[in-house]
């Protein structure tokens, strides 16, 4: 279509100055102040991010974030047809062999990658303190596999070295922050309208600078600040981190529509926007889900679930309120035992629960007919990333011909792909595992035990054979259905 | 901004007289600085940029010409005088500048000397979105003999009650001996949501608080409270598990005139923008602050107090002499700064102890011995002293052959040749003859001799 043709003119320009400046930030690497570092890898679909950028302009402030955002979209999308007019813009410079690429591309992706490494530690360190951000340094001994991953300790929290009234980090954003590290708001969907809620507050505090344009210095500070939410939350690969896409889907997708008008009402059409968002894809995709969901609850069921999904709970709130006799099983697992609260939420509306630890749920599975599971991401090629455990549960219901059911809302998809739980997760503290019983407490010296690792992942995936159906607010769709909903939803947008 | 620091140094001193019937409280040295540059100085460390100080006009005075305070202090110090007449408590202050105070405040008081962490109070105002955190410490027992006080008589103390929860964080109980007729009573309401409570005596206030700007906006309807720490902690405290705080108020984005009219009812309206929003996102949360009741997250009370209390670490509230005198040992140990200050004299024969510190411009003859013990600016000490776990202010001279032990001598202060004082107080400005001999005497009611 024409705007299709308009839109590809303009990207064609946007990569061409980008290479552009990109070229001069590579000679530059060490001395640019990014607001975006390496982490931010390729999940943005190359579509999303053309329609962010739509306003190419010649101003020396052009935003650094952004263009980053977009070059690794462009990585991301080398093989479709905008990675050859990026590759034309290139050779039309002399001064960009596209050579350059290559190494560069290598360094960011290690740089995102190994975080063991000294080298790149120093230089993440190097460029978040010239940000005034204090880098969080790791705790304890790292189990092998997972060395390339953060893990930090509760005991030494983030704002240690932050200034007290936080001047450098809006206080909204700080005040999240340690809410994530302490656990007070867990759960995806609540650190997602948590996120959304103190970003919310940073636009209400928001005022333009001189001289600066509304919609990029705000994406600037915007990305500036979520970048510092990740030494204080702990450090999660961006793409599947469900927080992650809702801020990109959110503050950096709308900025540029709501800008696009008049300026004056910028601010308030972007807050708008936001409660919409929220209300669109959380609240109202939860209502969806609950509805088909209840079809597929019938009376004299037995259902499972597994630790406190928001969602699932929701639904079978719901169920019981729409008179349907069903009982629940609630399998609980260590060091969260999140299982508590959701036996706390159901009991009190008046479903009567059993309550197992995970080592049971071989035993109790002769008595379920379903189980319902909430996830934190679907992946691309199928995969479901939820709290660790949920992968043990599926396996054995699929054992035993249980029916499982994922319950997701679709801002929850996400593009990446990925096959096992290592690449990308998130480690928790590993003091959480030690327990005192009876006034002992075993595990209290492991750190002094050199061939003892304590390992607390918080996430894992569970591959499409074991789940039966995805309940979404768009409907119920198998596992393998999750591309094609996402081909769906950006051609809508 | 997040926080505004306000400053309360207009306290008299009313528990250490004898100090500070001339010098007021904030400006007494300790370890050779003002005791006011002590607060400020954790202020500065922790990153603040601009203090609100209420104090008396004197103390203001004494602050422009005090050099630690000018070099020192980077900070913008905003100074708000008020009368001297002590009628005006910490609350009534706090109204005062009302105008002043547009975010949450942390109010510290100028006697507070601690090595704190200060975020972790902060960290648990901002976590929990708490109503008030304060700090305590564990007190610790004065062992050193207090001058002026014939024999080890141990003045009572009222004690304090705090209550504390479980995880030792939350605030459930907090009560003044004095005000406790013939028991403690708790409220069922309290031990029904909280049915495992530590409540601990041991405690000192460190008086630094981080209180809410509504907490401030109730104060201004409510002339009544007159002090933090004597009437507006313990209301919060009781508040928490009041009925009526139970309620949601609900606001839209309007501003305060709305809130003006809905708080007539006298309550600490508690509320922000996006409160639904909040709200909701602690719903989706799987988070409870407690187990084993039906209740949500922090029984649904909106009002909450935390406190954090200092198990390691210096504390110290210079409101008592004995105080005074343990926080002058202390104090110098909190910084890395050398014994003794480059611009004094010392002469090669005095035998001085590491525990000991001199200040600017000193002199100090042959033969003299110095043992842990604090020596102001501007100080001559002659031949042939002896000074033992003694606190020397400004500007004293001190003349050949005194013994000095377990005193307190105050600014501008003359020793006569030969004195012998025990555990005495010198006021300021004060003349001990010549081969006087004094145990345990507090020496200001004689005759001032002027410099």
């Amino acid at each position: 279509s024409k705007e299709e043709k308009q839109r590809l003119r303009k990207e064609k320009k946007q990569q061409k100055k980008s290479k552009e400046k990109k070229d001069d930030k590579e000679s530059h690497v060490s001395s640019a102040p990014p607001a975006v570092p390496a982490p931010v890898s390729n999940s943005v679909p190359a579509s999303e991010v053309a329609v962010a950028t739509e306003k190419p302009t010649k101003s020396k402030a052009e935003l650094k974030a952004e263009r980053r955002a977009r070059q690794e979209a462009e990585r991301a999308t080398k093989q479709t047809k905008k990675g050859e007019p990026g590759q034309q813009g290139a050779t039309g410079k002399p001064k960009a062999p596209p050579s350059e690429l290559q190494p560069g591309m290598v360094k960011r992706l290690s740089e995102h990658v190994q975080v063991d490494d000294p080298d790149v530690l120093k230089k993440l360190a190097k460029k978040l303190e010239r940000q005034q951000i204090p880098l969080r340094s790791d705790y304890g001994y790292k189990v092998s596999l997972f060395s390339h991953l953060h893990q930090y300790s509760r005991k030494a929290p983030p704002t240690q070295q932050l200034s007290i009234p936080s001047t450098v980090i809006h206080p909204a954003i700080v005040r999240l922050g340690l809410q994530y590290s302490q656990g007070i708001v867990a759960g995806s969907n609540a650190r997602s309208v948590a996120l959304l809620h103190a970003f919310k507050q940073v636009i209400r505090d928001y005022t333009t600078p001189p001289n600066e344009e509304l919609s990029r210095d705000l994406i600037k500070k915007c990305l500036f600040y979520y970048m510092n939410l990740f030494p204080l939350k702990k450090f999660v690969f961006f793409l599947i981190n469900v927080t992650y896409r809702v801020f990109f889907n959110t503050i950096i997708f709308l900025i540029f529509p709501a800008s696009a008008k008049k300026k004056r009402f910028a601010k308030s059409k972007l807050l708008t926007s936001i409660e919409w968002y929220i209300k669109e894809k959380i609240i109202l995709a939860a209502t969806a889900i609950a509805h088909s969901s209840i079809e597929k609850i019938s009376d004299g069921d037995v259902i499972l679930v597994y630790g406190c999904s928001s969602l699932v709970n929701n639904i079978l709130c719901e169920a019981y309120d729409k008179q349907r006799k069903f009982r629940v099983i609630v399998v609980d697992s260590r060091p969260r035992l999140e299982g508590r609260e959701a036996l706390r939420r159901l009991v009190q509306k008046g479903i009567s629960c059993t309550y197992v630890l995970i080592s049971a749920v071989s035993y109790i599975l002769p008595e379920v007919s379903k189980v319902f599971l909430g996830a934190h991401a679907l992946l691309a090629n199928g995969y479901v990333m939820s709290r660790v455990g949920t992968s043990q549960i599926a396996l054995v219901a699929k054992a035993f011909n249980v029916p499982v059911l994922v319950c997701c809302e679709t801002y929850k998809f996400c593009e990446r792909v990925q096959t096992d739980s290592f690449v990308s997760n998130e480690l928790d503290d590993p003091d959480d595992l030690i327990v005192t019983r009876k006034g002992k407490t075993q595990l209290a010296g492991w750190q002094q035990v050199a061939s003892l690792g304590l390992l607390n992942l918080v996430y894992d995936v569970t591959p499409p054979d074991f789940v039966d159906l995805v309940i979404t607010d768009l409907g119920m769709i198998p596992c393998t259905s999750v591309p094609v909903v996402l081909r769906v939803k950006n051609v809508d947008q | 901004m997040e926080l505004q620091a306000v400053l309360m140094a207009a306290g008299g001193g009313s528990r250490m007289t004898d100090l500070t019937y001339n010098t007021p409280k904030a400006m007494l040295p300790v370890g050779n600085k003002p005791l006011i540059w002590y607060p400020l100085n954790l202020l500065e460390r922790v990153g603040f940029e601009e203090v609100i100080i209420i104090t008396t006009k004197e103390v203001q005075k004494m602050m422009s010409m005090d050099p630690k305070i000018k070099v020192d202090v980077k900070m913008k110090l905003d100074v708000v005088c008020i009368q001297e007449d002590g009628d005006m408590g910490t609350a009534d202050a706090l109204r005062h500048i009302q105008q002043k105070i547009k975010t949450d405040i942390l109010v510290v008081s100028c006697d507070l000397i601690t090595d704190v962490a200060l975020h972790e109070v902060v960290d648990l105002f901002r976590a929990h979105n708490a109503t008030l955190a304060m700090l305590m410490s564990k007190a610790h027992e004065f062992t050193e003999t207090v001058p002026g006080q014939k024999g080890k008589k141990k003045t009572a103390e009222q004690r304090d009650f705090v209550g504390v929860d479980q995880s030792g964080q939350r605030l459930l109980f907090m009560a003044n001996e004095a005000d406790l007729e013939d028991g403690l009573s708790l409220r069922k309401s309290v031990i029904r949501k909280h049915p495992r409570m530590h409540i601990r005596t041991g405690l000192v206030d460190a008086h630094l608080y981080c209180l809410k700007k509504a907490v401030v906006d109730f104060l201004s309807e409510n002339k009544s409270i007159s002090s933090i720490r004597g009437e507006l902690l313990p209301y919060l405290v009781r508040k928490q598990f009041s009925k009526t705080a139970n309620y949601e108020k609900i606001k839209d984005d309007c501003e305060d005139q709305t809130q003006k009219k809905s708080s007539t009812d006298d309550e600490v309206v508690i509320s922000s923008r996006d409160e639904s929003l909040l709200q909701r996102a602690q719903e989706l949360s799987c988070w409870n602050d407690h187990r084993g009741d039906m209740s949500e997250a922090y029984h649904g009370g909106k009002l909450r107090c935390y406190v954090h209390i200092m198990e390691q670490g210096l504390c110290c509230r210079v409101n008592t002499l004995a105080a005074y005198i343990e926080a002058n040992r202390l104090a110098p140990k909190l910084f890395e700064e050398p014994a003794v200050h480059p611009s004094s004299v010392i002469s090669e024969r005095c035998q001085m102890g590491s525990d000991s510190i001199i200040g600017a411009l000193c002199q100090v003859a042959d033969k003299t011995s110095i043992k842990r013990s604090t020596i102001g600016n501007s100080t001559t000490v002659k031949e042939k002293v002896k000074i033992a776990n003694s606190i020397i202010m400004h500007g004293v001279a001190i003349e050949e052959g005194c013994n000095i032990q377990g005193s307190v001598i105050c600014s501008n202060a003359v020793i006569g040749r030969g004195a012998d004082l025990k555990y005495c107080l010198v006021g300021s400005g004060q003349w001990i003859e010549p081969e006087e001999l004094a145990v345990c005497v507090c020496i200001y009611m004689c005759v001032c001799v002027s410099h």
